[in-house]
């Protein structure tokens, strides 16, 4: 095709053929693209209330963008919760599914290109997105809701320099150990409900001649991040939540007292060889059996407990009941006494990049407890912790346990911390030496490491 | 139409309009190229076809290359000026010289038993009856990706704990059972894990070794081999003054090329362990520096000690094949 055409008229034509060719392409480009709301239907299109979102004026032909991490198949409930939305206001919400959200967003907000709204699954990332100048502050309808559904706590976790800006949206618990409960009554164990009972039950299980505790950590190049999950539950167990802010934003050491004590409360467990890796291998094997697997050994029989996220749900067998009755089912990890109960999950937040009123209407929506409600009934596997959000609604046990845990009037929540701290520590040297830890470092070594790599 | 792609035509048309620019740039091109004709704009016409190459390798290239020497000498956030902070931790952390010295044993050992065994393989199966299918079971592994082979040697390192009910799953652990031992968690014991790895990383270029170095074998001059036939030479004798001196210039190529794909080995080592148990060489260090720990300096300063340990033996390659070349 390019080689040397014979007379001067025809590599004109050539040349111009070519050039039009990329001109139509691009008017071509040039199309919007819809790849959301305007599909599948089966939503529940149960009317709901307008005026809250009508009185942002009229809205019919707005479009509103939101850009998310959250993609198929779980993309669906999400795009038939908008539904009601769409059809009391006529705005037409366009949902963008991506799994390089992470990265994307920061580029595309610092290219000046970015969504009317995004879904942010951490608070680091979320002040980052801030900081890039490009981002909103919710409006007041926005902050009223969330003063009125959610906890301080979470509220806090939306907020930068103390201007409020994104709502929160859904929530996993973290703090669960997933058990079985034929084994349970088998073996008369009671589920214990302070940090003592927990070290009780398991030594009676070792007693009994059994592996109390099976863990896996391996989860390709984030290898190691189960172990940070212990590793917060204890310091907010031991330590309390004031001191885990502290030690989460860097003003108390990494090697200090509290993180060489929670530490070694978790090395009571998982680096007790009486105590695991049920039947999974020596402790060792932690460090080599994938987060999927680790808890699998509760179906044999050969392990009793396993402490991982809500979402582990998701990894049981199919035809697995989960559920109080069932096969396998998740109590909450107690607090030190049974007067305290934190929380330690993660959860998403809805950012905004525009003020038009659509855009804000749409994103007063996301924050109420309709919302919630109608997002509920779209399907088992999701959470919140809009207190406006009826337990009924869920159709899962695991959800109804997790709503229950967050929506207690005790519970004091707290966000993952290796997920707020920088990356070189959050999703670095923290996993990097938690995975040496459990192939036989000493704790000292260990928190001295993690400080060391802690960026000035 | 420059936001990401999401949907499968929308990638269609991204990719056709890609097609179309590359096209049109082309056109222009010839456009320009054939309203220079004639002799005295020869030059010309040479250097606008040079252009495209030119442009690409600089902007490809050569920038991002001088960007990189440049941000290895700033912070982990691009932003302050540390001078040779970078390079000082690469070879003063326990963690960074571990690296260094895994990929030491990565270079030293891969490229010389991966040529090693090529050759001798090439010799053994030499007009033998079996020959084609003999190089074709060895050929195999080269034509699986690195992480497909990285996926498959995980499996037979697999470990699974020695108790009743538990069964093996990993062919070599299973063989350790069998004869009597206990089963290893080969991936995790340091330094047997290293060693390990590198058994990947030849299994999938012997058979590079053995394909090239056999053509060169069978290009020896008949001559020459009867002729020390005649002359009653033994198996080994043959091996060492017949046949290695005729294939030198080819084991040479051999030899660096291993070298310099072993040099850039990322993908057994981030899909085997990800780096852990003391297994990270430069290149997956890099990664994880780069967009893992966001830290941008050492990252950059990682890739330039990369850059820098393949120079000599990407140029002694380069004469090597310009003299067998000149030949």
């Amino acid at each position: 095709m390019f080689g040397q055409p014979t007379s001067p008229r025809s590599r004109v034509v050539l040349a111009s053929t070519l050039s039009a060719g990329l001109i139509f392409s691009v008017a071509a480009c040039g199309g919007s693209k819809d790849s959301g709301s305007s599909g599948s239907s089966g939503a529940s299109a149960s009317a709901i209330d307008c005026a809250p979102y009508t009185k942002f004026g009229d809205l019919k032909g707005k479009t509103v963008s939101i850009y998310t991490g959250i993609v198929t198949p779980e993309d669906t409930p999400h795009i038939n919760s908008y539904k009601p939305f769409e059809q009391c206001t006529g705005v037409t919400v366009k949902y963008d599914g991506d799994k390089s959200f992470e990265t994307q967003i920061l580029v595309r907000a610092k290219a000046g290109n970015p969504p009317d709204l995004a879904i942010v699954p951490q608070p680091g990332l979320l002040k980052q997105l801030v900081a890039t100048g490009k981002a909103v502050a919710a409006p007041p309808e926005t902050e009223a809701n969330v003063d009125k559904f959610w906890s301080k706590d979470w509220k806090a976790y939306g907020t930068v320099d103390g201007k409020f800006y994104a709502a929160p949206l859904g929530a996993s618990v973290k703090s669960l150990v997933w058990y079985s409960p034929a084994d349970f009554k088998e073996g008369n164990y009671q589920i214990p409900t302070t940090l003592d009972e927990l070290k009780a039950l398991s030594d009676k299980m070792v007693a009994d001649k059994k592996m109390p505790w099976c863990a896996g950590i391996a989860s390709g190049d984030a290898t190691g991040w189960p172990v940070t999950d212990w590793m917060e539950d204890f310091m907010l167990r031991l330590y309390g939540p004031e001191t885990y802010d502290k030690w989460v934003n860097h003003q108390i050491p990494f090697n200090g007292p509290e993180s060489t004590a929670a530490l070694d409360a978790v090395g009571a467990y998982l680096k007790n060889p009486a105590y695991v890796n049920g039947g999974l291998g020596d402790v060792k094997s932690i460090a080599s059996t994938t987060f999927q697997d680790g808890g699998l050994p509760i179906l044999d029989g050969t392990c009793m407990m396993h402490r991982q996220a809500s979402f582990y749900a998701a990894n049981w067998p199919k035809d697995k009941k989960v559920a109080q009755d069932g096969d396998v089912f998740a109590f909450y990890l107690p607090g030190k006494d049974a007067s305290t109960k934190p929380v330690l999950g993660g959860g998403e937040f809805v950012l905004s990049f525009a003020d038009r009123p659509e855009v804000k209407a749409f994103q007063t929506y996301l924050s109420s407890d309709t919302w919630a409600n109608i997002k509920a009934k779209q399907g088992s596997g999701w959470v919140s912790a809009n207190k406006g959000l009826d337990q009924a609604n869920l159709t899962s046990p695991i959800d109804k346990l997790a709503a229950s845990i967050l929506s207690d009037p005790k519970a004091t929540f707290r966000f993952d911390g290796s997920d707020q701290m920088p990356a070189a520590v959050g999703s670095d040297s923290f996993w990097k030496q938690a995975t040496a830890w459990i192939t036989g470092q000493d704790t000292k070594t260990t928190v001295d490491n993690i400080e060391k790599s802690w960026p000035k | 139409m420059f936001n990401t792609a999401s949907t499968t035509p929308e990638k269609l048309l991204q990719m056709v309009a890609a097609l179309l620019l590359f096209a049109a740039v082309m056109g222009v091109i010839l456009f320009f190229a054939g309203r220079l004709g004639g002799k005295r704009h020869e030059k010309w016409v040479g250097y606008l076809y040079l252009l495209p190459v030119v442009l690409m390798l600089t902007f490809g290239l050569v920038y991002p290359g001088l960007r990189t020497i440049y941000e290895s000498f700033f912070d982990a956030a691009g932003k302050a000026f540390v001078g040779i902070d970078n390079y000082k931790t690469i070879f003063t952390d326990d963690d960074q010289l571990t690296v260094l010295r895994n990929t030491v044993l990565w270079v030293v050992i891969t490229p010389f038993l991966a040529t090693g065994i090529g050759l001798l393989y090439a010799i053994l199966v030499d007009k033998s009856r079996f020959e084609s299918f003999a190089k074709a079971l060895i050929f195999l592994p080269m034509s699986i990706s690195f992480v497909a082979a990285s996926v498959i040697w995980k499996f037979m390192y697999e470990y699974r704990p020695d108790q009743a009910n538990v069964k093996q799953i990993g062919l070599i652990n299973q063989v350790i059972v069998w004869l009597g031992g206990k089963p290893v968690q080969l991936l995790i014991e340091s330094p047997l894990n290293t060693f390990l790895l590198i058994i990947v990383m030849i299994w999938i270029q012997a058979g590079f070794a053995m394909t090239v170095l056999s053509a060169a074998i069978k290009a020896i001059p008949d001559d020459i081999v009867e002729a020390a036939r005649l002359d009653g030479v033994n198996a080994w004798t043959m091996f060492r003054n017949i046949t290695v001196p005729s294939v030198r210039p080819t084991i040479v190529v051999v030899l660096t090329t291993i070298g310099i794909g072993t040099l850039k080995v990322f993908d057994v080592v981030r899909t085997m362990t990800g780096g852990n148990f003391k297994t990270s060489v430069v290149a997956n260090e890099f990664y994880s520096q780069t967009f893992r720990a966001d830290n941008q300096g050492l990252g950059a300063a990682l890739a330039v000690l990369l850059f820098i340990l393949v120079i000599p033996v990407v140029a002694y390659n380069i004469r090597q094949v310009r003299r067998s070349e000149a030949r």
